[in-house]
């Protein structure tokens, strides 16, 4: 029988967690219980990129978008929409800009703004089935390019593109092949650079899982381009779901002959192998993730010689991210004029994003280059939510830094965000209201670098290690004036003497936020205070006159420090309080503050 | 696969499976599916639409399924939107009237007065 109906389902890493798999078997089970289970396909997609919707699941032809779909509702969608034609109201996604309910898909604000090329296919197709990446254009630009182009012209047609690389550095991607193309050694290397390790970002991840035939594409095109038999996809072992999908996608392209020998009847041999990572930082560092393939400990190496001169293996080997490689067939399908037209004339095309933080709607989106933080931060991502104020977005995970409000204006592109301070990273985008405390947010990327500095240069190090030292010794409250000098100067120099882009990128966070917020680091040292009140020993909680005395706070206190009776103004013990925050996460009416307007005339009497 | 003509063929062949995904616009098909619709045997009639569009090749149909429309006596109930926005109500619909409605209505483009709501109430 012939399906009347489709119905999509997320299954990236996110929706997955939040028990997609049930409910497609439910899906399966209601809907053979009903006798519909001939009539309507069920697909298994990857990331719709509305992560803070999740589950979501998508019906055509109608195309009703529901979020955050339980197991429990599964019998109702398939009695009322699928049998009835009535689709279930209470499950319909509403708009989080207006509030406003959508009726269908493409109405969402959240995707009118947005350009998708690498999340092309994500949230669209099935992974696991190559017939629908090849409906979708898929292996065309390989076939064209075996067929119609010769080798100097694939690298041609990708450099007049000006895709550059969007693992962070943002290197021309056709002149990195061109340099591999130039060496004549028989063996040469192709490898694609998944270890996504940014705290915050995985938009790699999003493309692994929902499209990982363009990543398999585009590395034979890459293979074509430079002389390569041979790739590798350096994969952290953290994304399960992405290397079982991108293992199913390297045997089923085999099976298609798209990868072998001989492919589309060209002479072209092109074979991809999958590595896998610990899930260390320092491995998105191209020479260490070259020795973690070799087999030794995850290090960087002196540059150059470069991975085009001598690689893996010691043969020239040219590194590409994922997203780069996701934007590789759109090239050659389009052309590169069509390519090079969008976006801003030095970054032409589109980034991905991952937002995260004090935001609405969390999740992956893809805009062109040129658009303003503001666009990507209150137009997609819906603002702040819990009418908070914007105070600072990190751009470039813990290797950026922060942007303030007056900057929002500033179109997004590789220079623009390095200008500013910051970068553009692989694209992960933390937002930070009035409630993040500055000094506290770098002590956390620090921290994280310090964590996975892999120790080979001291200034890394030794270096990172003594500045996280001082960062506590401000949250702890003991920090004075000459710290915040110490502190600069010794960031100046790990970012100058750093064998490698993590020890050299690593200060950023701090030296940002010592820029932009300098007053409050200084009311940490000077005032004591911690303006944002989220430094425990810096900071009181109090009970305002929002107060309803509902008793929760007193119940959920560790310490019985909350004292009070129901239906009255609670009170808190300062003596007793150990600053733990659990009666303010408590409190239904925001009635328990620390900030330090609030608690200072109480606490000075 | 060997060539790219092997490529763009299995790429029409699979897009077909997929097209319910990517319509825009054209010309909706709504079957009534109340209960009223479903006890009158909608469901046969629904399924015959989806396969007899998918025989004649036809592109641009949207097929879907709607509550009960009010005139529960004349079910199965089809309204057939054009793109320009004429709608056509077809009641008491069968099987076997739905062989005939996409052949007159949807290839010829020729509207079935005879099994239309409005004539059939007359």
């Amino acid at each position: 029988m012939l399906e009347r109906m489709q119905i999509l389902m997320c299954g990236g890493t996110g929706c997955l967690s939040s028990h997609s798999k049930e409910i497609r078997t439910e899906f399966d089970k209601a809907l053979s219980e009903m006798g519909l289970r001939d009539e309507v396909q069920l697909v298994m997609t990857g990331c719709f990129g509305l992560c803070e919707k999740g589950p979501v699941v998508i019906v055509y032809p109608d195309e009703t978008f529901y979020s955050h779909v339980t197991v429990a509702d599964i019998h109702e969608i398939c009695e009322e929409h699928v049998l009835k034609g009535r689709p279930v109201e209470r499950l319909i996604v509403k708009d989080p800009v207006d509030k406003q309910k959508v009726k269908n898909f493409g109405e969402l604000k959240f995707y009118a703004k947005q350009k998708r090329i690498a999340l092309r296919n994500c949230g669209n197709i099935n992974p696991l089935d190559i017939n629908e990446y090849i409906a979708k254009d898929g292996y065309l630009a390989l076939g064209k390019c075996l067929t119609e182009l010769k080798p100097l012209e694939v690298i041609d047609w990708m450099k007049r593109s000006g895709l550059r690389g969007r693992g962070g550095g943002g290197f021309p991607t056709g002149q990195k092949w061109e340099f591999a193309s130039k060496s004549n050694d028989p063996v040469k290397y192709v490898i694609c650079n998944a270890d996504e390790g940014d705290p915050g970002a995985f938009m790699d991840r999003a493309v692994l899982e929902g499209d990982p035939h363009s990543v398999l594409e585009a590395m034979a095109i890459c293979g074509y381009a430079i002389g390569a038999h041979q790739g590798y996809i350096y994969c952290r072992a953290e994304y399960p779901v992405a290397v079982e999908r991108l293992n199913h996608a390297i045997g089923q392209a085999r099976e298609y002959s798209l990868l072998g020998k001989n492919i589309f009847n060209s002479g072209f041999d092109f074979d991809i192998e999958v590595r896998l990572g610990a899930g260390a930082f320092v491995c998105g560092e191209e020479t260490a993730l070259m020795a973690s393939i070799e087999g030794f400990r995850g290090m960087p190496r002196l540059k150059p010689p470069f991975p085009a001169v001598k690689g893996l293996w010691g043969h020239p080997t040219n590194v590409n991210n994922v997203e780069t490689f996701a934007n590789v067939p759109v090239v050659y399908l389009k052309g590169p004029d069509w390519f090079k037209a969008i976006g801003t004339a030095k970054s032409s095309g589109t980034k991905v994003f991952a937002l995260g933080g004090k935001i609405a709607n969390t999740g992956l989106l893809e805009v062109p280059m040129g658009t303003t933080l503001r666009e990507v931060i209150f137009d997609i991502g819906g603002g702040i939510p819990n009418k908070r104020k914007f105070k600072a977005v990190q751009t470039g995970g813990p290797s950026g830094g922060c942007i303030t409000e007056k900057s929002l204006d500033t179109p997004i592109d590789f220079d623009n965000l390095i200008a500013l301070g910051s970068m553009m990273g692989s694209g992960g985008m933390i937002v930070m209201d009035e409630d993040n405390c500055m000094v506290d947010v770098a002590r956390f990327y620090l921290d994280f670098t310090v964590d996975e500095s892999c120790g080979k240069c001291t200034p890394c190090r030794e270096g990172t290690r003594r500045m996280l030292d001082i960062l506590n010794k401000i949250c702890r409250g003991d920090g004075t004036l000459e710290d915040l000098d110490t502190l600069e100067s010794l960031g100046n120099m790990v970012k100058d003497t750093s064998l490698c882009g993590l020890g050299q990128t690593a200060p950023n966070p701090v030296l940002s936020t010592l820029k932009h917020f300098r007053e409050e680091y200084v009311a940490h040292v000077v005032d004591k205070i911690c303006p944002a009140g989220v430094c425990p020993n810096l900071t009181n909680f109090v009970i305002t006159d929002k107060c309803i005395g509902c008793t929760k706070c007193m119940k959920n206190c560790p310490v019985g420090a909350i004292s009070g009776t129901v239906k009255q103004k609670h009170k808190i013990d300062l003596d007793k309080c150990i600053r733990c925050g659990a009666c303010k996460k408590a409190c239904p009416v925001n009635a328990i503050s620390s900030k330090p307007e609030d608690w200072r005339a109480i606490v000075r009497g | 696969m060997k060539s790219l003509e092997d490529l763009k063929k299995l790429r029409d062949q699979s897009l077909k499976n997929m097209q319910m995904r990517y319509q825009v616009g054209g010309t909706r098909i709504q079957v009534g599916m109340g209960t009223c619709g479903i006890a009158a045997g909608a469901r046969p009639v629904l399924n015959k639409f989806v396969e007899e569009i998918n025989e004649h090749e036809l592109k641009n149909i949207v097929i879907t399924q709607v509550g009960c429309m009010g005139e529960c006596a004349f079910e199965p109930i089809v309204e057939i939107v054009d793109q320009d926005g004429t709608s056509s109500i077809y009641c008491k619909v069968t099987e076997r009237m739905v062989n005939e409605i996409v052949e007159e209505h949807l290839v010829n483009h020729k509207r079935l007065d005879r099994y239309l709501l409005s004539s059939v109430k007359r």
